[in-house]
Parts: structure tokens; sequence; C-alpha cells
């Protein structure tokens, strides 16, 4: 068991099975062909690690969002939809496409996605796909 | 502001940019220089949440501060021949689209023809200046108006931007300081001939993720280009970095403004070099084969626009199908063919070259305003094999990316030979 501190975005206690990337989450390309029919399932074809795997209610454990500005809109509208990851840790510092869909979903649907970035590189290390993740208010992740 | 009386919406506005904002350390919301430009076009079924907000925006009275430009609609009736199973995935897939363009006229889009991807060129005039402020989102759009045109602008999300507008301010971090158009890597180009934009475009953009790049050697291929040559090679380059990437801003040695004003000065302390060379773009370096791809597949549509053709662009395209089809004496182009561009871009080469463009429709090209992104989102056409130019459409759909010889090959001869071939690349 390890604990990670980071900066809180959107605070939370939770826990969760992780699912994991290792290169840039593409929120477009993960919702775009399936978000209209509520579709949980990442349609990233150029993201071997999250490609055909379930990330809504997962705790997705990241570097960062990359692509397209919809983004943020999208991972809002997901969050409303069920569909978005219930929690997303950033090992780096959050980007701007991310961090507009979980201020987004936040403030004006009332749909929290806890958010913890600035984990640090070996956090990314110690996590993998399935494994069990605790998330505290103040910031502490816990891997088990 | 918080407590300026304008109501809940407002409110929630102002709370928006400045968390936002404090996320990444603004201290305050400066005022905009020019027009927005904004990123969804789509009345998108399972949006209806985001649609849900901007109606509560126009209920409060929201509006922005200038009249505003979009990116390209989903769908062009018009222009497009579409299957029977294409139409019905359309009405199924956009059933907000009148909801939405109501919205965005209530809140002060510019005019009905103020969708293209690339309202930034001079055909649609939404052109900043060096050093305006902006509040744009379009990952495309926003790394143009930095790099090429040297206005500042944040890569805000959908909805961030639009809220900027409104506002008449963004938070001051990021890209719209001095500090953060500092490069963080510097990449030097040294391949025998001009990489296609499209190919270095995206393996800059996987190799610095959201840095900032100074690029060393393109000068010597950009500076001999025609000016409007050079700004397209920028345009559809800066597509790709920010598609593959996150790229919002990009230098290039003795091309781009900033770099022509400040040189090196621009590289930060602590740069990551890289080269690009000839190797970088062999197929063992480069092309990732994912199990849903085939290449054996026979193309039934190809996709030219995405981000829009320039005017140019446009009249560059049809003139070398044009020529093809005649040496190869043929009428007609083999697979649907489809260029998209902005809408006064097309009324623009309509009026300029009457005859060609009444060629190319007899010769079957359709010239469309919509979004091939979006259109490649229906079932039917992401189950449908397509061919595009365009690195950018090939993240965000299931078509397959060609360099332009291959695709202006399979366009006129048809068959699946050139296909076969060809080296699809995705880098």
């Amino acid at each position: 068991m390890k604990t990670f501190t980071g900066r809180v975005i959107t605070a939370g206690s939770t826990r969760g099975e992780c699912v994991v990337t290792r290169q840039g989450f593409n929120i477009l390309a993960t919702y775009f062909k399936g978000i209209a029919t509520s579709d949980p399932v990442c349609h990233d074809q150029n993201n071997p690690d999250l490609f055909r795997k379930h990330v809504g209610g997962k705790v997705l454990c990241l570097t960062q969002a990359i692509g397209s500005t919809t983004g943020g809109m999208i991972l809002q509208c997901a969050a409303q939809l069920g569909i978005a990851p219930k929690a997303m840790l950033y090992s780096g510092h959050v980007d701007s496409i991310s961090a507009a869909g979980i201020l987004l979903a936040d403030i004006w649907d009332g749909n929290r996605i806890v958010a913890i970035d600035q984990l640090g590189d070996e956090f990314l290390d110690a996590v993998r796909d399935g494994g069990e993740i605790q998330i505290e208010p103040d910031g502490s992740v816990i891997v088990r | 502001m918080l407590d300026d009386g304008s109501g809940e919406a407002m409110s929630k506005v102002i709370q928006t940019l400045v968390r936002y904002g404090e996320l990444f350390g603004a201290t305050r919301l400066v005022p905009l220089d020019g027009p927005t430009h904004v990123v969804t076009s789509m009345g998108m079924a399972g949006l209806e949440a985001a649609f849900d907000l901007l109606d509560m925006l126009i209920a409060a009275g929201a509006k922005t501060v200038e009249p505003f430009t979009v990116d390209p609609r989903p769908y062009d009736f018009d222009a497009v021949p579409y299957t029977d199973d294409e139409v019905r995935d359309i009405r199924a897939l956009y059933p907000h689209q009148d909801r939405y363009e109501s919205q965005l006229r209530a809140l002060g889009l510019k005019d009905d023809d103020a969708f293209s991807c690339t309202a930034y060129l001079p055909e649609t005039g939404n052109t900043p200046g060096e050093g305006d402020v902006l509040s744009w989102a379009e990952s495309s759009a926003v790394v143009f108006a930095n790099s090429v045109l040297g206005a500042r602008t944040n890569r805000n999300s959908g909805l961030i931007e639009l809220m900027g507008a409104i506002a008449g301010r963004a938070p001051e971090f990021g890209l719209l300081l001095d500090s953060g158009r500092l490069a963080t890597w510097k990449g030097d180009v040294r391949t025998a001939t001009l990489p296609p934009a499209t190919v270095l475009g995206s393996e800059i953009g996987r190799r610095v993720v959201e840095g900032v790049p100074y690029i060393t050697g393109l000068d010597r291929f950009l500076t001999n280009l025609q000016p409007s040559a050079a700004r397209d090679y920028l345009k559809d380059f800066g597509a790709a970095t920010a598609s593959s990437g996150a790229v919002g801003l990009f230098h290039i040695e003795n091309v781009t403004p900033e770099a022509i004003r400040l040189g090196t000065a621009l590289l930060a302390d602590g740069f990551t070099s890289f080269v690009v060379d000839d190797a970088t773009f062999t197929p063992s370096s480069t092309t990732v084969r994912l199990p849903d791809l085939d290449l054996g597949v026979e193309p039934d549509t190809a996709l030219i626009g995405c981000p829009h053709l320039s005017r140019e662009q446009l009249s560059s395209v049809v003139g070398s199908i044009l020529r093809a089809l005649e040496q190869a004496g043929r009428e007609r182009v083999s697979i649907r063919t489809i260029l998209s561009t902005a809408p006064h871009a097309v009324r623009a080469f309509r009026a300029e070259q009457p005859a060609t463009y009444e060629r190319a429709i007899a010769a079957g090209m359709s010239i469309s305003t919509f979004c091939p992104a979006l259109h490649m989102n229906c079932p039917s056409s992401a189950g449908s094999p397509v061919i595009t130019n365009s690195h950018k459409l090939r993240t965000y759909t299931t078509s397959h990316f060609f360099e332009d010889d291959v695709v202006l090959n399979r366009i006129v001869h048809g068959g699946n030979a050139a296909v076969q071939t060809g080296q699809e690349v995705t880098s």
C-alpha cells in the first residue's frame, strides 16, 4: 500500500477501480463515437492503454488530457450521462481541457468528478489496471 | 464580480472563469481584444447538459461582447450526396442542430456563414492581430492564432471560450503571458525535402504533447513557398500538432512572428532538443498498426479539408484532381470525393472561377462546408471505408490516412491498388 498526496481540484472521498493511461487521455476521441448512446467505452484507437476499455465510473489515472478543445464540454456531458470517470488523478499538472470539463460538471450540473493533480511520476508507476484506490478529501490517494 | 447582481447564471460564468484560471495560477481576468471563435458546432445527442447550460445563459440575457465565429456544421445536405443510411444517422445523431444554432444566434453568432474551423483566414475574416488577447477554442484555430498570427489565447475548452466572450475577459495565465510563450522544446528538421505538414505536425505533437516547440530547419523550405502556401502548410501542421498532442503554440525560426522578432531568445531554460530527419518517417519507426484497421479495404469516400481548406487550397486541390482525371482519360472521380471549406471560400471560388467550379461538380466532386470529423461520427460513415489526407481526421475517426498522392490516385483511378501499395502513415 502506498500513499500519494497532490493538489485538490475537486475534493471528495471515494474508492474505486483504476484504469491507467500513461499517454495523453484524448477526451473527444474517447467519447466521440459513443456519447450519443451513453457508451462508457474508450474509442480512442490511438491509445492502446485505454482502447476498448470501460472508463465510466472508474478512477482514471493519467498524465493529462490531450486533443480537441471540445473535450471539456464532452467531459461535462459524459458526467451528466454517468459515463465519465468517477475520479481523475493526474501525475502532473491538470490540463486546460479536462480542467474545464471537471469544473463545468461541478459548477453547472452538480456532478462531481473527484480530481487531484500533481501526484508525481511515481504515482503512475504504482497504479495498475483493475487495482483498487482510495481517495481522501485532503488530496491523499491510497493505492492498494 | 461574483456578486454584481446579474443573476445566478452570470455569477456561475465568472465563478467558472475564476476557478479555471486559479488552477493555472491566474490572479486576474484581463479584457479581450477581439471576437471569440467557438469550437462546438453540433447539436449532437448526448450533449443535452451543454444545451441546457446555454438555455440558462440565454434566459439570463447573456450575449457575447463581440459577434463570434464557430466550427463547421456537422452536415451539408446541399452539397454532399448522402446515402439513405447516412441521412438516417445524421437525423438521429444531431437532433438538436436547429435548437443549438438558435442558441448560438441568441448568444451573438456573427452570421449564418460564420461556420468554419478556419475562420481566422481572410475569407471569413475573424483574423486577430499580433498581441491580441483572445478567448478561443478549437485546437487548430488556437494554435494558428497563437503561432502564425501572434495573438494570445489559451487552449480553452468548449463553453469556457464562450463564457470568456460573454464576460469580455479571460483568466491571465499560460499562453497569455510572455513566460508561457517560451519554447520548452527545440526541434531541428533535417529532412531532405519538406515533410507533409500533417505528418510532421503529428510527429512533433506526439513528442512535445502540450509543450511549446521552437522549430529550426523548416524555414529553408517555407520561405521559398508562396505566402499563402506557407500559411496553409502551417495551418495543417498546427492542426496535427494540436490533435496528436495538445500544442497551443509553436515557433518556426525565421517564419512565425515571435520567432522573427525574438529568435532563440524564445528558448526557455532547460529546453529539450530533438531531431526530425528522414529516418523518422520510416514505417518501422512511426507506424502503429491497430486491430480494426485493414490496409486491404476498398475506400468508397475521400474526405479532404480537415481543417477546412483555404480558398487557395480549394482551387489547388480541384485543379489537381481535374488534371489527373484528364491525364487518365476519365471524366468523373471514381469514389465519392468531398472537399470541405468555409462558406465564404465556396462563394469566392464560384465567383472567381465559375467554369472550374462547374467542371469540378460535373466531375463528381462535392464542395462542402461541413465538418469531416462530425460526418465521420455517424455510424454508417464510421463503418465505411474512408480515406483522407488529414491526420487530424484520422486521429478522431476511423478514416484511413494516406499522403496526398495516394489519395489523389485513388480518387482518380478507383480500385484498391493504390491503397494497397500506398504506405499508411499513422505517426
